[in-house]
């Protein structure tokens, strides 16, 4: 199995307050990474990290490196590696305007420019979030007039329509109802593979439902990383059973 | 002690009452000033108020004749100066807010804004005389006025346009830039789009401060009756128009004509910038407003 991202000796400051470190880890290329772990324990900084949306944060200060395909990811221009590793938020933030142009907002910025090129980009990946049968009669309708459940699918869409080869989740299911975060889920096994996926969760079971590998996370430490087998059957950490257990965190 | 005193106990739904009905004089207050003003300058110059009035050359210095040079004048100057501050102000603000962190520089540009907007127009206006009108010899001309009415809004238009950029939400701002959008893309994209709304506001206040100007215009545009065919014609505005009509007694009804046309014009661009503004914020569905 190819290795898509490996983190190195990777540490992370705001002002002289660690907030991860010393993080090694490898992801696989076409598989679910699943981060766990209680707030504050850096897992949503790993994500920034990956993608650079840190870079320039007031005060911050970085160590180690990490890689895409083996290549520093310091060494892309940002809107390059940022294409190559999409990301979706806790929030689902839809921007204002049409459902079609939440969609192909994206591919614009990349130039794309043709109407029958983004009429189709916008349909395979509204497709891809297991969208598209619910909004194919409405693109042009406001995208803020859809559920909570219905927009997150619709960023995962608007992530996807840039062709990303890395797709970084932060809680995306955070505030959905069962039945959304079910559908979301379905999205992601099929999403799999195509794409490698990262997939920050406080959602234990959703973890161990869908994950190929979990990494806990504490206080920017990786406390272990295994299979859910592993961790959900005989961690090797007390920590880590701790906090499946719900004992902590 | 079990003894009520029921009038003198406030209950919280008697006071919420109470509450409402003195924000509800406050309110009525207002409206009635703002009326009544209306209503007096209306009565006392809506008989003069015709075609001819308003389509008519002024004779004999305004006293008989129409306004149709001064409102000519009142466009060329509100639309000179808009032109010129819109862009240097809304270009400053995305510097202040984008482009620089938060230190004693943006902080002095700030505090500089500010002052400048609290700056009495005459000053602006002997300002404009001194630099565009004698120094870079432009005489008293409409290109005189407007630029010196661009100086004086364009502090209005900063802070506007700042607080419109700053109330983006940053989260979206975050999705541009995760979807592989640079800075400026970002700006141009999401971040300006969504500030419209805002800056408008900012630019409807503007138009209407130059429309009412005089002390500003009187110094750098002059006070020509004749219809300006170039900017470097002097012109007369309508408020300069009333000013110097009630100021030399020349005549008050025909001043009162032209300071109904003046409110009227006033009113009709706020009606036309909220229509505009309803238009965008539903097309675009954000949260502007």
């Amino acid at each position: 199995m190819a290795v898509k991202i490996r983190v190195e000796n990777y540490s992370f400051y705001f002002g002289a307050k660690p907030v991860l470190k010393n993080i090694n880890l490898a992801i696989n290329a076409k598989e679910i990474f699943s981060i766990i772990g209680p707030a504050h324990s850096g897992k949503t900084t790993l994500l920034r990290s990956i993608n650079r949306m840190n870079d320039g944060a007031e005060n911050s200060r970085r160590q180690g490196l990490i890689y895409l395909d083996g290549r520093d990811i310091h060494t892309f221009e940002k809107d390059v590696l940022r294409r190559r590793v999409g990301m979706i938020f806790a929030t689902p933030v839809s921007l204002p305007g049409t459902i079609f142009n939440n969609v192909a907002y994206g591919p614009k910025l990349k130039g794309i420019k043709s109407r029958g090129k983004l009429r189709e980009l916008v349909e395979k990946s509204l497709r891809a979030a297991y969208l598209w049968d619910e909004v194919k009669d409405r693109l042009s309708d406001l995208a803020l007039r859809l559920s909570g459940g219905q927009q997150q699918r619709l960023c995962i869409a608007r992530a996807l329509a840039v062709e990303p080869e890395v797709l970084m989740m932060d809680e995306p299911c955070s505030g959905l109802d069962p039945i959304s975060m079910a559908k979301i889920e379905t999205a992601l096994r099929q999403l799999k593979n195509e794409y490698t996926i990262i997939l920050v969760t406080n959602n234990t079971k959703q973890a161990a439902r869908i994950a190929d590998w979990i990494a806990f996370f504490l206080s920017g430490e990786l406390i272990e990383l295994g299979t859910p087998e592993m961790l959900f059957t005989k961690p090797k950490d007390k920590r880590t059973d701790d906090y499946i257990a719900g004992r902590i965190g | 002690m079990k003894t009520n005193l029921p009038i003198l106990r406030f209950q919280p739904i008697d006071f919420q009452r109470l509450v409402k009905i003195g924000l509800w004089i406050m309110t009525m207050i207002t409206l009635l000033v703002l009326f009544f003003i209306i209503i007096f300058v209306v009565s006392k110059g809506i008989r003069v108020v015709n075609s001819e009035f308003l389509f008519g050359l002024p004779e004999r210095m305004g006293k008989e004749g129409g306004i149709l040079p001064t409102i000519i004048g009142t466009i060329y100057l509100t639309v000179l100066a808009i032109i010129i501050a819109t862009p240097l102000g809304v270009g400053s603000a995305i510097y202040l807010t984008e482009y620089t962190k938060e230190n004693i520089f943006t902080k002095i540009i700030r505090f500089g804004a500010d002052c400048l907007a609290g700056i009495p127009s005459i000053i602006f206006g002997l300002f404009g005389f001194i630099l565009f009108v004698i120094k870079f010899g432009l005489g008293w001309s409409i290109i005189s006025g407007g630029l010196t009415l661009a100086f004086m809004i364009l502090p209005t238009i900063i802070r506007t346009s700042e607080e419109a950029i700053r109330a983006v939400p940053l989260s979206y701002r975050e999705v541009s830039t995760a979807l592989g959008g640079s800075k400026w893309q970002t700006i141009s994209q999401v971040v300006l789009p969504n500030a419209v709304p805002g800056i408008l506001t900012g630019v409807i206040l503007s138009i209407g401060r130059c429309i009412a100007e005089t002390a500003c215009v009187i110094f750098t545009a002059g006070s020509s009756l004749r219809i300006p065919t170039s900017l470097f014609d002097s012109s007369r505005t309508m408020a300069v128009h009333f000013y110097i009509l009630t100021r030399e007694g020349i005549s008050m009804e025909r001043a009162y004509g032209t300071a109904v046309i003046l409110i009227i014009s006033i009113i009709l661009v706020n009606f036309l910038a909220y229509w505009i503004m309803y238009r965008f914020i539903r097309r675009k569905g954000g949260h502007g407003g």
